[in-house]
């Protein structure tokens, strides 16, 4: 019980870890969604040469783990002299793996979707660019939106392994309480309770999104 | 109500010449030809996989035909009049907005609501002020019986309801010509008869269509010209009373005889 006591006692570094690691999963999800549908629209584009490096860069991300692309971004770009602190090299690591994942969850709702309800733009005279945005992109969209959630909740807990490039986000926070009043169990416990009710919070979020986008389908 | 023109005088809307269509080694198509005059309502008739849905599909160059042309109102679709070079997409998509078209699958768009299926095209597509678009789009679903629906999601209609949309949703565009592809194909049986009612009303009051329809007696009793199709060739054409009580050739006779079978 001393623990929690002691875990109480340090709430501000705690709460402090845990803003940063709000902001971090909030930017990155929103920046990789929206880079994320870019990627879609080149995965799904008519040119093969356009597929193909699409295609590319999200296999890779997608081979890459999280941990290695992190260490690489933070300790290799500064040899080609690209500099930039822990958590600016944090947050562009957590966009540059999800923008993949992202895209990849798009392009198979897009796939998905009714040949005839695209083909139907083509005949009343949608092309290029309008057709994407206006006709193909909103159903995508809410087709997405349970897996949208499912992988803002990986963000959540990717941002978890920053800690490893020195980020001060929750986990960074937590083991700073555990190493210095050595009382890991209840600092853990607090942080994995933050983390669970984040997660509460986007489901909630999920299933209220999620019930009008089942009436747009 | 517009009186009955000479159909022989009024001006060619449509005219498709020698087109031909192939998937692989599948002929599909092969040297289809097709004059449509304004107020004309044309059905094309056949067996399933004769090619009349192809063949409707060639004539907004959804699908690209292998040879022929096709003309609306003298202009051809997907190749420019300067030579033999190839529309580009805006081109084709600006010709496009001047045939509107019915889908078997009805093709609505999931994520707006009736009213706005209606007004989309017109809006984004032609551009036109939006409060009139309003205007006529509400008249529209007025006018096919739906307009207590305006606010709802396609997903919330029956099959003829959504159809009935779909109709609204072409008229808006104030084409010249409209397709339907197989409009009642995917209905409940007891659903066709609301959408049938409504194109009857069109074919009324002038509007020029071509059908592909199994409805013989929507085609008996609205089609101004009938088409008959088999293996991708047309087979007889002529008027509705000619195809009915005298067809010319035996594959003509066998399909009708399957139908009155039924």
């Amino acid at each position: 019980m001393n623990g929690l006591a002691i875990v109480w006692d340090n709430r501000g570094v705690l709460l402090a870890g845990f803003a940063n690691t709000l902001t971090l999963s909030f930017v990155a999800a929103v920046v990789s969604l929206l880079l994320g549908t870019l990627l879609a629209m080149a995965l799904m584009a008519r040119a093969k040469p356009v597929r193909l490096v699409a295609t590319l860069y999200v296999d890779a991300m997608r081979c890459v783990p999280f941990l290695l692309l992190a260490y690489l971004i933070y300790y290799g770009l500064p040899s080609f002299g690209i500099r930039m602190s822990n958590w600016t090299s944090g947050l562009i690591a957590l966009i540059v793996y999800n923008i993949a994942y992202m895209a990849e969850l798009l392009r198979a709702a897009w796939s998905n979707l009714s040949k005839e309800s695209i083909e139907a733009g083509h005949a009343f005279g949608f092309h290029g660019l309008k057709l994407v945005r206006r006709i193909i992109l909103p159903p995508v969209f809410f087709a997405a939106v349970p897996m949208i959630g499912n992988q803002t909740i990986q963000i959540v807990k990717d941002s978890a392994f920053l800690t490893i490039i020195a980020v001060a986000e929750l986990t960074q926070a937590a083991m700073a309480i555990q190493t210095t009043y050595f009382v890991p169990f209840a600092s853990f416990v607090a942080a994995i309770a933050l983390y669970w009710i984040t997660c509460m919070a986007i489901e909630t979020g999920v299933a209220f999104v999620g019930r009008a986008a089942r009436t747009r389908q | 109500m517009i009186p009955p023109m000479d159909a022989a005088e009024a001006p060619v809307v449509l005219a498709a010449h020698g087109i031909s269509k192939s998937f692989g080694a599948n002929t599909v198509l092969t040297d289809m030809e097709l004059t449509v005059r304004k107020g004309e309502t044309v059905c094309l008739l056949g067996p399933s996989g004769s090619g009349k849905s192809t063949f409707l599909r060639c004539l907004n160059w959804l699908e690209e035909p292998d040879a022929g042309s096709v003309l609306l109102k003298g202009q051809r679709i997907g190749v420019r009049a300067s030579g033999n070079i190839v529309m580009s997409d805006g081109e084709l998509a600006a010709i496009r907005t001047r045939i509107g078209m019915v889908f078997q699958h009805f093709a609505l768009w999931p994520h707006l609501t009736v009213l706005q299926n209606v007004m989309e095209a017109p809006i984004h597509v032609q551009r036109r002020d939006k409060a009139e678009v309003r205007r006529e789009a509400e008249a529209l679903l007025e006018r096919v019986g739906i307009a207590d629906k305006a606010g709802q999601y396609p997903a919330r209609l029956s099959g003829g309801q959504k159809q009935r949309v779909g109709i609204a949703r072409a008229l808006a565009m104030k084409p010249d010509l409209l397709l339907f592809d197989e409009p009642t194909s995917a209905l409940d049986p007891e659903l066709v008869g609301e959408v049938l009612a409504v194109m009857k009303d069109l074919a009324r009051e002038g509007m020029t269509m071509v059908v592909v329809t199994h409805e013989m007696a929507f085609a008996r009793d609205v089609a101004s010209r009938v088409v008959f199709l088999d293996r991708g060739r047309i087979v007889e054409s002529g008027s509705p009373e000619e195809f009915f009580t005298r067809p010319k050739t035996d594959r003509a006779k066998q399909f009708l005889l399957r139908y009155s079978a039924q």
